[in-house]
C-alpha cells in the first residue's frame, strides 16, 4: 500500500475573466502520509479551499484545473489520479462523499433549508448502504450527541434555521463522519466553536480518525488548532506552499519568514498588547503578482538584485533538512536568529 | 415613540450607557410534531440578560456555541422581536432613550443608521447576485446619504480600510474567499459611520494576519469615531486583545461580567474556568484537548437550578434546587455562583 493516502503534484488551478487568468493555485505539491492529519495553512485567499475542491473536482466555471495529478491511493491498493477524470466519471461519484468527505467551510451551503437536520444525515448512509430507516435513525442520533448537540432526538426534526451557528457546523461534521470515509477534507471545521466545544470536536475528529485509520487534510488558520492536532504542517501564501514540515518544525521553529510572521501575529493569551503584530503590506492580487518571491515586497529579508526578480524561488531542502521555498534559505536560520535576539535585547 | 431618561431603567448618571439592556428574553416555541402543531414547550435562548454598554466601549460576549449570543445580539437590534424585556438606546448621545423593543418597523428605520451589525455567516447575509460595489453601496443608497461620485469615493474609501482592493468592486461574492467576504460584511456596516457596531464572530474567518489587521481596524474606528462595539467571539485571545469588558454567557444567562483582564486573570465562575482553561495552546509539546469537556446544556431543557450545575465539579444540592442570581462580587466584577467568592 501507498503510504501516502494522497499526493498533489504541481497543482495549477485558474480563474479566467475578463481580466486575464488568476492562478489561485500554482505549482503545488504535498502529499498527505496515511492515517495522519495534514494541516494546511496560510492567509486568507491564498488558495486553501480552492486547493481542497480541486481534490473533490469541484472547481467550477471560470475556474479550471490547467494542470498537475491528485493521486489518490485507495486502501484498497487502487490509485487514481483525480485531475485526470472527466466531470462525469462514475469513479469520482463512488470516492466523493464516500472514500473522500469534506467538512465544507460554510455550513449552511452544505445544508438544505428544507429539510430537516435527520433526514438529511440519513440520507449519507442511505448512498452508501441500505440500513434499515430505525438503524439509520439511531446511528445518526448518536453520531450528534457524539458531537455535542444537545438533545440530538429533539435537534433531529429540527430545520437548520433554527440551530445556531456552531450546531450547524456541527451537523456538517457528523454528516462528514457518517460516512467514515479514508481521507476527510475538513477546511475550517471549528472556526465558528466556541473553544470547549471546539477541543470536544477536535478530539473526536482524532479518536475516529485512529479507530478506522482514515487521513485527515485539515484546512485553517487557528495555528493553535494545528499545534494541537496536526501532524504535518503545509504552508501556502498566493496559491504556492512556502514552506512544509512536522508540526514541532513548524511551528516550534518557522524557517520561511513568512511562517514566522504568521506566528507572531497570534493574538495569544499573554496580556492586551496595544497593537497586534501583523505582516507589514498587503497581500497582493492575483494580476499584479510580484516578480522573484511572491513573498518580497513584505519580506524584511528580501535582498534587491536577489529576490525581486525573476521566477519564483523553487522549494529546496536545506543541510538540516528543512523544506522550504526561499532564494536564502540556507542562511535563514541564522537570519533569523539574529533578528530575534536583536528584538530581546532592544 | 416613547423618550426614557436613565432614571427609568436605573443607568449610572456619572457615566450614562449607550445602551442599556434590561431583562431581555427571547423563547423560541418547541412545538409537537404531527399535523396540529400544538406548542409543548420554550427554548430559552435568551433569559432574563441585562447589562450597560458605554460610550467608546467595546464589550465582549462570550460562552459555548448555542448558549444564545447571536440571539441576544439579533434580538436588541430587532432582527426578531422581544419575548419580553427592554434595550434602551441613546441614539443622539442626550440622553433620551428610545427602547428596540417597543418601536414599529417604521420608527426603527433611522435607528438601524446608527446601530450597525456584521453578521456570523458571511455567505448567508451577501447576496450573491449583487457586486461587491453594490453591497457596500446598498446601505448609503437606501438611506439617501451619497450618490455619484461621493458614493463611489466613499466605497472605495472603505473598501481599502479593510484590506480589499476598490478593482474588486465589480466582481461577486462567490469570487471572493472566506475571509474575503467577511472583510465585505465589516466594510457593509463601517460604511454608515455608525455609533454601535454588533460584530458577530466578525473575524473569527480570517486568518490570524487579516485578523489582526482588521482587529487594529476596528480599534481605530473605535478611537477615531467614538464607536461602541458589542463583540460576540470565542477566540479568547482575539477578546482579551481587544474587549474592554467581557460577559460570559450559559444556557441563555450572563454568568460572569468584569473588565477583561479582571475576568482573565481572576475568573469566579466555575463555567468561566473551564471555558478559560479550554483554548487550545499554539504548543506541539503540550497537547492538551479533553478526552470529554462534558455534556452541553439544553436551552429547551433546563434544569432548575443553575444551568450548569451538571458539569460543575463544586456543585452542591442547593445549586440544584435554586438558580443563582447574577450579584456583586467587587466593584464592576458580576458573578452568578454563590461559590464565586471563595
Ligand atoms: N469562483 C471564483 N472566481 C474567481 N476567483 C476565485 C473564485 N473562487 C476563488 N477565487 C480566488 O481564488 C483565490 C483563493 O481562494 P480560496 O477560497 O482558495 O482562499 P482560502 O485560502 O480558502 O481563503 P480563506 O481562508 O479566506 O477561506 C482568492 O484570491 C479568490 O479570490
Ligand atoms: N429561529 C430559531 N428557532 C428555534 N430555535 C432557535 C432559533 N434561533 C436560535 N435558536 C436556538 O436558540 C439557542 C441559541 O442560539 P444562538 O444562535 O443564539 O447561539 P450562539 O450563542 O450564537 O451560538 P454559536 O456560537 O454556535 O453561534 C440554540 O439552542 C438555538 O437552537
Ligand atoms: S526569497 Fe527573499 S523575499 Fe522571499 S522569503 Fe526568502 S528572503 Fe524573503
Ligand atoms: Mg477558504
Ligand atoms: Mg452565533
Amino acid at each position: 500500500m501507498n503510504p501516502n493516502v494522497l499526493e498533489i503534484e504541481d497543482l495549477q488551478v485558474s480563474f479566467f475573466s475578463d481580466e486575464g487568468e488568476a492562478r489561485a493555485v500554482n505549482k503545488v505539491r504535498f502529499a498527505v502520509p496515511r492515517g495522519k492529519v495534514l494541516a494546511l495553512v496560510g492567509e486568507s485567499g491564498c488558495g486553501k479551499s480552492v486547493t481542497s475542491y480541486s481534490v473533490l473536482r469541484l472547481i467550477r466555471k471560470p475556474g479550471k484545473i490547467t494542470g498537475g495529478r491528485i493521486l489518490f491511493h485507495s486502501a484498497d491498493g487502487s490509485s487514481v489520479d483525480l485531475a485526470s477524470l472527466r466531470e462525469n466519471d462514475p469513479r469520482l461519484f463512488d470516492i466523493r462523499g464516500n472514500r473522500i468527505a469534506m467538512i465544507f467551510q460554510e455550513p449552511m451551503t452544505a445544508l438544505s433549508p428544507v429539510h430537516t437536520i435527520g433526514n438529511q444525515l440519513e440520507e449519507v448512509l442511505f448512498t452508501h448502504g441500505k440500513p434499515a430507516k430505525a438503524e439509520a435513525k439511531a446511528r445518526v442520533i448518536e453520531m450528534l450527541g457524539r458531537v455535542g448537540i444537545p438533545a440530538p432526538e429533539r435537534r433531529y426534526a429540527q430545520y437548520p434555521f433554527e440551530l445556531s451557528g456552531g450546531m450547524r457546523q456541527r451537523i456538517v461534521i457528523a454528516m462528514a463522519m457518517l460516512s467514515s470515509p479514508e481521507l476527510l477534507i475538513a477546511d475550517e471545521p471549528t472556526t465558528a466553536l466556541d473553544v470547549t466545544i471546539q477541543a470536544q470536536v477536535l478530539a473526536l475528529m482524532q479518536s475516529l480518525q485512529r479507530e478506522t485509520g482514515s487521513s485527515v487534510l485539515l484546512i485553517t488558520h487557528d495555528l493553535a488548532v494545528v499545534a494541537q492536532v496536526a501532524d504535518f504542517v503545509a504552508v501556502m501564501y498566493l496559491g504556492r506552499i512556502v514552506e512544509q514540515g512536522s508540526v514541532r518544525e513548524i511551528i516550534k521553529s518557522p524557517r520561511h519568514p513568512y511562517t514566522h510572521g504568521l506566528l507572531e501575529s497570534l493574538p495569544g493569551l499573554h496580556g492586551r498588547r496595544e497593537r497586534l503584530p501583523s505582516i507589514r503590506g498587503t497581500v497582493p492580487g492575483l494580476f499584479d503578482l510580484p516578480e522573484g518571491c511572491p513573498f518580497h515586497p513584505r519580506c524584511d529579508f528580501a535582498k534587491k538584485g536577489l529576490c525581486d526578480r525573476g521566477e519564483p524561488p523553487p522549494e529546496q531542502v536545506t543541510s538540516d533538512g528543512r523544506r522550504l521555498c526561499c532564494f536564502r534559505a540556507e542562511e535563514m536560520a541564522e537570519l533569523l536568529k539574529k533578528r530575534d535576539g536583536a528584538e530581546t535585547t532592544a | 415613540m416613547n423618550i426614557y431618561n436613565i432614571d427609568d431603567f436605573g443607568g449610572s448618571a456619572v457615566n450614562p450607557p449607550l445602551l442599556a439592556v434590561r431583562d431581555l428574553c427571547k423563547y423560541f416555541p418547541i412545538r409537537s410534531r404531527g399535523l396540529v402543531r400544538r406548542k409543548v414547550g420554550d427554548v430559552k435562548a435568551v433569559d432574563h440578560v441585562s447589562f450597560d454598554l458605554y460610550r467608546n466601549e467595546t464589550l465582549g460576549l462570550v460562552g459555548e456555541s448555542g448558549c444564545g449570543k447571536s440571539t441576544t445580539v439579533r434580538t436588541i437590534l430587532r432582527a426578531l422581536d422581544f419575548t419580553g424585556g427592554h434595550a434602551y438606546f441613546d441614539p443622539e448621545g442626550n440622553g433620551r432613550y428610545v427602547d428596540f423593543g417597543e418601536l414599529t418597523a417604521h420608527e426603527l428605520v433611522p435607528l438601524r443608521r446608527a446601530a450597525q451589525m456584521i453578521f456570523q455567516d458571511p455567505f448567508s447575509s451577501l447576496n450573491p447576485r449583487m457586486t461587491i460595489g453594490g453591497i457596500v453601496a446598498e446601505p448609503l443608497v437606501i438611506h439617501g446619504l451619497a450618490r455619484g461620485k461621493a458614493l463611489e469615493e466613499r466605497v472605495d474609501e472603505i473598501l481599502v480600510k479593510v484590506g480589499l482592493k476598490p478593482e474588486y468592486k465589480t466582481r461577486y461574492p462567490h469570487a471572493f474567499s472566506g475571509g474575503q467576504r467577511q472583510r465585505i460584511g465589516i466594510a457593509r456596516a463601517l460604511v454608515m459611520n455608525p455609533k454601535f457596531v454588533v460584530a458577530d464572530e466578525a473575524v473569527s474567518a480570517l486568518d490570524v494576519s487579516v485578523q489582526a489587521q482588521v482587529i487594529n481596524l476596528l480599534d481605530d474606528l473605535k478611537r477615531e469615531m467614538g464607536l461602541s462595539y458589542i463583540f460576540v467571539a470565542h477566540d479568547l485571545g482575539v477578546v482579551r486583545h481587544i474587549c474592554d469588558r467581557v460577559a460570559v454567557m450559559y444556557a441563555g444567562r450572563i454568568v460572569e461580567l468584569a473588565p477583561t483582564e479582571e475576568l482573565f486573570e481572576r475568573p469566579l465562575h466555575p463555567y468561566t474556568r473551564l471555558l478559560l482553561g479550554s483554548a487550545p495552546i499554539p504548543d506541539p509539546d503540550r497537547r492538551t484537548l479533553p478526552p470529554n469537556p462534558g455534556e452541553v446544556a439544553d436551552a429547551g431543557n433546563l434544569p432548575a437550578g443553575c444551568a450548569f450545575a451538571p458539569r460543575c465539579p463544586y456543585a452542591t444540592a442547593v445549586c440544584r434546587k435554586e438558580r443563582p442570581e447574577l450579584r456583586t462580587m467587587s466593584p464592576l466584577h458580576l458573578a452568578s455562583c454563590p461559590f464565586a467568592e471563595q
